[in-house]
């Protein structure tokens, strides 16, 4: 029988400070390839400090770590960075620029032809808003310019943090509907949000924070 | 390096283009500034004044300070400096292409300011024209001084405030350099001497900048 593949999040004990204070006080987490899990708490609990550990955006202060074999202790966060995609709840673009400046400086950024953008935006359903500035896009049209520039990026761990906050019935349909394409793809997905997801379809796992420590993990 | 610093000025430049910061903002606070410089010389003082260079320089690095602000807020909103981080751009290349358009934006208004320090301070127009490749290569230093003390305080609170506290010693020596070789060109001296300081003084902070920016960023 062939070994299981080795997860793509494991943290053990994972502590994260920040100002003297702890964000994440002991978190243990095995994640698998092709999963999707949601992190919901209250305010506070640590559910951006859980994903931006995970992407490598704030540093490990103790307990070890790997997220897509990249040591969080001692490895280069750089380059774990480069492997995964994160999507803000306050939009993650340049406001100044349209939709299709900000897939470009993306694309080339990541060495992606921009021959790619346009299938993006089809995907996400943003090809009549292309030359829009960033800032004139609803709620909802700002999450799907994220989604595309997730698609872009093709990145094997999803971290979105609070997608679905602002978004309607129709959103949230698209929102998981694309989401279940993305993890059947193989991604891993990491979901922050208020409440567990409604979709039944997604059948995510939930993971519940409080204090900056996992209390529920309901799979 | 030399192709992200290329992708980073484009982007900031448009940036720049779409939002008319520079245009309808920076640009006549400047020529306001210089029109008060020449009311408050009086018109038996202003005619090719020796305190007109000192005069353009002191209106330059008020200017200076509100585009380095700017240039820095347009990456730190929390989602898209999160989102850009995982591009994993190499921050050589990035504090490259920020200083670039930083400078071609300084280069731009200093020319506005300079047909203005002619117009409103009468300024000798053939001195000013002499002064040209100190000015360019002064305003350089001053936007790879900018971008370095920009990136320093950006983030935390009362950036506003610390940059010019912190920035004003190192531009100090770039800002006497200049005027001191705009004045000999408008009333003889030594030209050259002052502009091979701020050429090396445009070295430095490249080079500093170039070594150092990626701490910054990751701090």
């Amino acid at each position: 029988m062939p070994d299981a593949p080795p997860p793509v999040v494991a943290l053990h004990d994972a502590v994260v400070f920040a100002g003297g204070f702890p964000l994440l006080s002991g978190v243990d987490l095995d994640l698998g390839a092709g999963t999707l899990s949601v992190v919901t708490g209250a305010n506070g609990a640590g559910k951006t400090s859980l994903l931006r550990l995970l992407g490598g955006l704030v540093a490990l202060s103790g307990g070890t770590g790997t997220v897509a074999g990249v040591d969080l202790g001692s490895g280069d966060l750089r380059q774990l960075r480069r492997r995964v995609g994160w999507l803000g709840h306050e939009g993650s673009f340049y406001d100044d620029l349209s939709v299709r400046e900000n897939l470009t400086f993306a694309a080339r950024a990541l060495g992606r032809p921009t021959g790619e953008i346009a299938p993006a935006v089809a995907r996400v359903g943003l090809e009549h808003r292309i030359d829009t500035s960033a800032k004139q896009l609803s709620a909802g049209q700002r999450r799907r310019l994220g989604l595309a520039w997730l698609l872009l990026r093709r990145a094997e761990l999803w971290l979105l943090d609070e997608p679905y906050a602002s978004l309607d019935d129709e959103g949230r349909t698209f929102f998981d509907a694309l989401l279940g394409d993305v993890v059947a793809g193989g991604a891993t997905v990491v979901v922050s949000a208020h409440d567990p997801l409604r979709s039944a379809a997604l059948a995510p796992r939930t993971l519940t924070l409080a204090g900056g420590r996992i209390v529920g993990d309901v799979s | 390096m030399i192709r992200t610093a290329l992708l980073v000025a484009g982007k900031d430049l448009r940036i720049e283009l779409r939002s008319r910061v520079l245009l309808w903002q920076v640009v006549p606070f400047g020529v306001m500034a210089l029109l008060l410089c020449g009311l408050a010389l009086g018109p038996a003082h202003a005619g090719n004044s020796p305190a007109g260079p000192g005069l353009f320089y002191l209106v330059t690095l008020l200017v200076t300070l509100l585009m380095i602000n700017r240039s820095q807020a347009v990456e730190r909103t929390s989602g898209t400096r999160s989102s850009v981080a995982t591009l994993g751009l190499d921050p050589a290349g990035v504090f490259l292409g920020k200083a670039l358009a930083l400078a071609v934006e300084l280069w731009v208004t200093g020319l506005v300011l300079l047909a203005g320090a002619v117009l409103v301070l009468h300024t000798a127009l053939h001195g000013a024209l002499v002064a040209l490749p100190s000015i360019a290569v002064t305003l350089g230093a001053l936007a790879a001084a900018g971008t370095l003390y920009g990136a320093l305080t950006a983030g935390g609170d009362g950036s506003a405030t610390l940059l010019p506290v912190l920035a004003l010693p190192a531009f100090a020596p770039l800002l006497i350099a200049g005027e001191r070789s705009f004045s000999a060109a408008l009333h003889g001296g030594a030209l050259w001497e002052w502009w091979v300081i701020a050429a090396v003084a445009l070295v430095a902070y490249l080079a500093v900048g170039i070594l150092l920016y990626g701490v910054l960023e990751e701090s």
